[in-house]
């Protein structure tokens, strides 16, 4: 068991009538990753998460947390594993620490010893005698936080964490996720704030109406971007025309009175030298490279994907 | 951690999150309304009173009379509804809250969940039963009395004996209630509806009482849910006859059985998705 990924999904699928909510979903979170499960609204991402937590029965495939299936081995295969799909609910006529209390009761071991500890964590010590009904939603976000590390997990499973919390809440949460996966601990976060993801993961996912459009590194992914450049010259035409002879540039064309351009980074030392030599003045080269946010948007709204789509729904 | 013990934790907090929600104490407060209002009527009104129904006309020799007077009257619609109240919201309530999925995603399997919520739901309806008793004979004996109980076969029994036959009365009328508890709790299960339950629950029970009474049914008559509310009467009579309560006995475990394990199959492969 020891070499198992914490999470693997083959084959996933999750159909309500004829609509494919989940479309074959594979998915493989290793030990150690901090992996970003990424989608708009409504992609399939909480319902992958239901499924991995058997929640919900898949209609075809399987979901399996460090080997185990939740659905053949039922709360066993939750064993290490915690976590929260959409918002963590709890009783509201209880109090934050007697709603701990309770899901301590629910868990084997001594989560109970660990319930003042996890509120001082998350900052609701002080609270903690108050019915959750009066917390806000960060308070209950934080609490969902602590009634997951009672269970001591390798594996987090965090859907939206962020969610609702104003700026110094999301910085928190960050710092938090950050502090865990310090600790050893194994985190599927799905989210669609780019930056957060972009800030915390080392692996993503991106899905897009059920299926998955790219699982990889974040390292990988942004590389995928084509290198692109901004040239500034005070003799933009003799500077064009450099550009069009050199080797390796490619995608030339002229915006608000500068350059744009592609070419790998061989080729902009070489362009470089060329512009110098033929005395062409040099006011700005910048690189710019796509971020996150670019790559998803250009995964989640290509209408090559959205013909598949259509057949697939 | 075993199985059993792992039900008593799960139970034991159904129990606490009931105790914690108000509307707990609506049914349970209803059920000790309706002796005492009772009583003060019939203290209010020397004269006449529910002859036609057992140990009506006796109700004024002993407080011990009040409970099982009482007993028949809240058969009809009020334990079901009290009985309901509770059970069909105990799974519904969770789903529609969002808690089910908190309290799945821990270590206790569904089945063991299932177990705590069907017993705290049998749980408030013995307690209710038990608590409308508990203040019948308390403000029975304050109006008239802690004397002889009057017996269905007109022989009078000691106070002593007579509160072992209202426990023994209690004991009997309570399966019914279950039954319909577990319809309820199956309808919690089934429609996540804890409105539609509740209602539901309680149409059933109204139309076991239906049957009991429309002409041409008299064959079915013993199986309904219904009749078993009055097999204590069997308790009642001297010496006792126990054909009734042990029909009762095996007519109620039927319509337990068959929705509990309806519920709980139910229970097991349901998903629990966004509400």
């Amino acid at each position: 068991m020891s070499d198992t990924p914490p999470v693997a999904t083959r084959g996933l699928v999750k159909r309500y009538g004829s609509i494919v909510a989940v479309d074959h979903v594979d998915l493989t979170v290793e030990r150690g990753d901090v992996f970003g499960y990424l989608g708009p609204n409504g992609a399939g991402k909480t319902t992958s998460l239901r499924m991995m937590l058997g929640l919900i029965r898949p209609s075809a495939g399987k979901a399996e947390l460090f080997g185990r299936d939740p659905l053949v081995e039922g709360a066993k295969a939750l064993e290490g594993v915690a976590g929260f799909v959409e918002a963590p609910r709890f009783y509201p006529y209880l109090s934050g620490r007697r709603n701990l209390r309770l899901l301590a009761d629910y868990d084997d071991g001594d989560s109970r010893s660990l319930i003042e500890e996890m509120l001082e964590l998350v900052e609701l010590r002080d609270r903690g005698n108050d019915r959750v009904g009066g917390y806000s939603h960060g308070m209950r976000q934080r609490l969902g936080i602590a009634a997951s590390l009672l269970r001591r997990p390798r594996l987090l499973l965090l859907d939206e964490p962020a969610t609702g919390l104003d700026p110094a809440g999301m910085r928190d949460m960050r710092d938090l996720v950050r502090r865990l996966t310090g600790e050893g601990i194994t985190v599927l976060l799905s989210s669609h704030l780019l930056a957060e993801v972009e800030e915390l993961c080392n692996r993503v996912a991106i899905i897009r109406k059920g299926r998955i459009v790219y699982e990889g590194s974040l390292e990988e992914l942004l590389a995928t971007a084509s290198s692109g450049y901004r040239l500034k010259s005070p003799h933009p035409e003799r500077a064009y025309v450099l550009c069009l002879q050199q080797a390796g540039v490619h995608s030339l064309h002229p915006v608000d009175g500068e350059l744009r351009f592609q070419a790998d980074e061989a080729a902009v030392a070489a362009l470089s030298i060329a512009l110098g030599q033929a005395h062409v003045g040099v006011t700005a080269l910048i690189p710019e490279r796509a971020s996150l946010e670019d790559l998803f948007l250009g995964l989640t709204e290509h209408p090559a994907t959205d013909e598949q789509d259509a057949v697939a729904v | 951690m075993s199985s059993a013990l792992a039900v008593a934790r799960i139970y034991r907090w159904e129990i606490a999150k009931l105790l914690a929600q108000k509307r707990t104490y609506l049914g349970l407060v209803a059920a000790m309304l309706v002796p005492t209002a009772f009583v003060v009527a019939l203290v209010v009104n020397t004269k006449g009173g529910p002859n036609d129904i057992p140990l009506g006309r006796t109700i004024r020799d002993t407080g011990l009379a009040v409970p099982f007077v009482v007993l028949f009257f809240m058969s009809i619609w009020a334990f079901p509804l009290i009985t309901a109240l509770v059970a069909g919201d105990i799974v519904a309530a969770e789903s529609h809250n969002g808690t089910l999925k908190t309290i799945l995603t821990r270590s206790r399997n569904r089945g063991q969940v299932f177990a705590g919520k069907a017993l705290a739901s049998i749980t408030y309806a013995i307690v209710a039963v038990v608590a409308m008793a508990t203040v019948a004979v308390v403000a029975g004996t304050i109006a008239w009395g802690f004397h002889p109980l009057t017996s269905l076969s007109g022989t009078k029994v000691s106070p002593a004996h007579g509160v072992g036959l209202l426990a023994a009365s209690i004991g009997v009328y309570v399966l019914p209630l279950i039954g319909i508890a577990a319809f309820a709790l199956f309808l919690s299960t089934v429609t996540r509806n804890s409105a539609a339950s509740v209602v539901g629950a309680l149409m059933f029970a109204l139309l076991m009482q239906l049957l009991g009474v429309l002409p041409g049914t008299e064959s079915i008559r013993p199986y309904l849910l219904g009749t078993q509310f009055d097999a204590w009467h069997g308790f009642l009579r001297i010496p006792a006859d126990f054909a009734p309560v042990t029909r009762a006995l095996w007519v109620c475990a039927l319509y337990i059985a068959v929705p509990l394990l309806a519920g709980y199959v139910v229970f097991l492969r349901r998903d629990v998705d966004s509400e």
